[in-house]
């Protein structure tokens, strides 16, 4: 690692911080699964970590996100709680949504989080709505959308990204290139190398990072956002990234290989930002150890806070379909 | 009160609302110079600039998806989908997105959309792809509201309302009804969603029509005075339908036709008559009768089109088909 100041240094502890806390909701959530404890389906992000923190570390708390159905990362990120995001998964009446939404559609708009998803794709036209919001309303903020590749082959994706092309909006699309449209891999799924070239199309400005990079992401988004906020428009950026799991807990990933997972498990975002803050001497092997700690305990309490909860109550089922009931 | 067509009354909706609230804003393909293919909005541009009259590029998922999430984000977007053909490109958009979000995020959001879409009809020879009334298709979606305009009384009133509503409004126009003249209030006004209009009252047969249906209605009520006396009832909203003023007229006459100009097959005609035989069942004199598109799609050529659509002549053999009439 070169030489940091002391900002960039504090910056990636706590990063570090967040990505070592977003693996141990993860790996938790996939326990607790698959111990039957969690009712419906559960995506989980593990490996993206540095793709969730270093945008989402390169926003402000009044900015905006759009998430996938891969959203724990996403939304630890941008602030949400975990004991109510844990609920929440659990079924709870104290959860995010009361209860109604489970991991796939977890959503805390006064946090700006505005909803993981469970249609591929839909985000961005979300975001876009956002930009409009935003850009009508002179605030100075953005709106990042999250998608995964496979999202890149649905159309309204790209509505939306001429849409706020052609409207400058500011919005950020960030494309989690994690190598699998659910379970195909990317490349049979699309039939132009790359997805950089797809902000080209829109003449939009974009690159491609490492997603196993908290500091490569946080910098392209850094720019992004900046421009954004500018009246620059939007960008693209593609981070090339993976996940460790399969589709969704369960998924026996048989159209992959153990060595491909391991090659990249050796680039592991956390691993790697751990190691090279202890060689430049920034962090001590003891002070990581804590910070593990440390998650493991935050993420009982979540769980404790979850199994305590009440299941809410089924007449709320009907409730808060419409502004007034009809 | 001075005389309107719909379209001059839906443009002042949209003046109005536009000039009340900087929140609204409107959305679609060719809304801005053009005025909207229709005309519906010609000259809000000019009057509200490109920042509250938004064009945008053919691409209805991103015009309905933008305004879900600019709904959440403090905004209040009217969209404009050319045709209701057209929503099956956005239809995800609605009932996988903007319909949910209230529910699904715990209830302490609200996304207040309209979307504007034209309905109907044989009148314009436009074929399979611009003229099914689809309004049915978004009765089924929970978390939306559906207005179906008729007269520009209603339209105006109802369509302030719709902008005004804290829900995803489906707000269906009839483009036969765009020229259509009627009084309209020179003063500021809305018509609540929820409130059905008795257009003509009678004593021997209600005909709940819809949209130009309701003017079909009221030519074969005229047509029949003195032989069958024909009540008219417009349900203006059908989600939320006003069950309770349907189901007082069909007690009344006892005997009811639902004339509207979607599918029947799985259609409004039959939930509604569905609604009125739960509330009425003891009052009724015959069966309901439901007149509306067979299981076909609109075909382009006159005579076709016109076998296909449902008009006054279809309503008039529906009365006449009532036993004991």
């Amino acid at each position: 690692m070169p030489d940091v100041g002391a900002a960039q240094s504090d910056r990636l502890v706590e990063q570090l911080r967040e990505m070592i806390l977003i693996r141990e909701f993860e790996s938790r959530v996939g326990t607790l699964f698959e111990n039957n404890e969690l009712p419906g389906f559960v995506h989980l992000s593990i490996g993206q970590e540095a793709v969730a923190t270093g945008a989402c570390s390169a926003i402000e708390a009044d900015d905006y996100i759009t998430s996938t159905h891969r959203g724990h990362g996403h939304s630890i990120a941008k602030g949400l709680d975990p004991d109510r995001m844990m609920a929440e998964l659990f079924g709870k009446a104290n959860g995010y949504c009361g209860g109604k939404s489970g991991s796939m559609h977890i959503a805390d708009v006064d946090s700006g989080m505005l909803g993981a998803n469970g249609i591929v794709g839909a985000g961005p036209a979300l975001a876009a709505g956002a930009g409009l919001s935003i850009s009508r309303s002179g605030a100075d903020r953005v709106c990042l959308s999250f998608f995964g590749d496979g999202a890149m082959a649905e159309g309204p994706v790209h509505e939306s990204m001429n849409l706020a092309g052609v409207r400058d909006l500011p919005v950020v699309f960030i494309c989690e290139n994690n190598q699998y449209g659910e379970m195909t891999p990317a490349e049979d799924q699309h039939h132009v190398d790359g997805f950089e070239a797809r902000g080209d199309v829109y003449d939009m400005p974009a690159e491609t990072v490492d997603g196993m990079s908290v500091q490569d992401v946080y910098d392209a988004t850094s720019t992004a956002v900046e421009r954004a906020r500018n009246g620059g428009g939007p960008s693209l950026i593609v981070c090339e990234t993976y996940r460790y799991r399969g589709h969704y807990e369960g998924d026996p990933t048989t159209y992959r290989t153990d060595d491909e997972v391991d090659e990249w498990q050796e680039r592991d975002p956390i691993d790697t930002l751990e190691t090279s803050l202890v060689d430049a001497g920034l962090l001590e092997e003891s002070a990581i150890e804590a910070m593990h700690a440390e998650a493991s305990e935050r993420i009982d309490e979540a769980v404790a806070f979850a199994r305590t909860s009440d299941l809410p109550d089924a007449e709320t089922a009907f409730l808060d379909v419409y502004t007034e009931e009809l | 009160m001075d005389e309107q067509s719909a379209r001059g009354a839906i443009n002042d909706a949209l003046a109005e609302e536009l000039d009340r609230d900087e929140s609204v804003y409107l959305i679609g393909q060719d809304i801005g110079k053009p005025g909207g293919s229709f005309g519906i909005t010609r000259g809000l541009h000019e009057e509200f600039g490109g920042d509250r009259v938004v064009d945008t590029p053919i691409s209805e998922a991103a015009i309905v998806g933008s305004s879900a999430g600019a709904g959440l984000t403090g905004s209040r977007p009217v969209a404009e989908i050319m045709y209701a053909d057209f929503m099956g490109l956005a239809a995800d958009q609605v009932m996988n997105q903007a319909g949910l979000f209230k529910y699904m995020f715990g209830g302490d959001v609200s996304v207040p959309m309209t979307i504007r879409t034209v309905n109907g009809g044989s009148g314009f020879n436009a074929a399979a792809q611009h003229s099914k009334s689809l309004h049915g298709l978004f009765m089924h979606m929970p978390g939306v509201r559906v207005v179906l305009a008729t007269t520009p009384y209603d339209s105006k009133g109802l369509l302030k309302s719709a902008i005004r509503s804290d829900d995803p409004v489906l707000f269906f126009e009839h483009m036969e009804l765009y020229n259509r003249e009627g009084e309209v209030p020179d003063s500021s006004y809305t018509l609540p969603l929820g409130e059905a209009a008795i257009e003509r009252e009678g004593d021997d047969v209600t005909v709940i029509a819809t949209q130009k249906l309701v003017y079909d209605a009221l030519d074969v009520a005229a047509s029949l005075e003195g032989e069958i006396s024909v009540e008219v009832v417009n349900p203006r909203t059908v989600k939320p339908l006003d069950v309770e003023t349907l189901a007082e007229s069909a007690r009344k006459t006892g005997r009811v036709v639902v004339a509207d100009e979607s599918v029947i097959q799985n259609g409004p005609g039959a939930y509604i008559a569905k609604r009125i035989e739960s509330e009425a069942f003891y009052h009724l004199e015959a069966p309901i009768e439901v007149v509306g598109v067979d299981d076909t799609p609109i075909p382009f050529s006159p005579p076709l089109a016109d076998a296909v659509v449902p008009d006054g002549d279809d309503i008039e053999t529906a009365i006449r088909s009532l036993p004991r009439l």
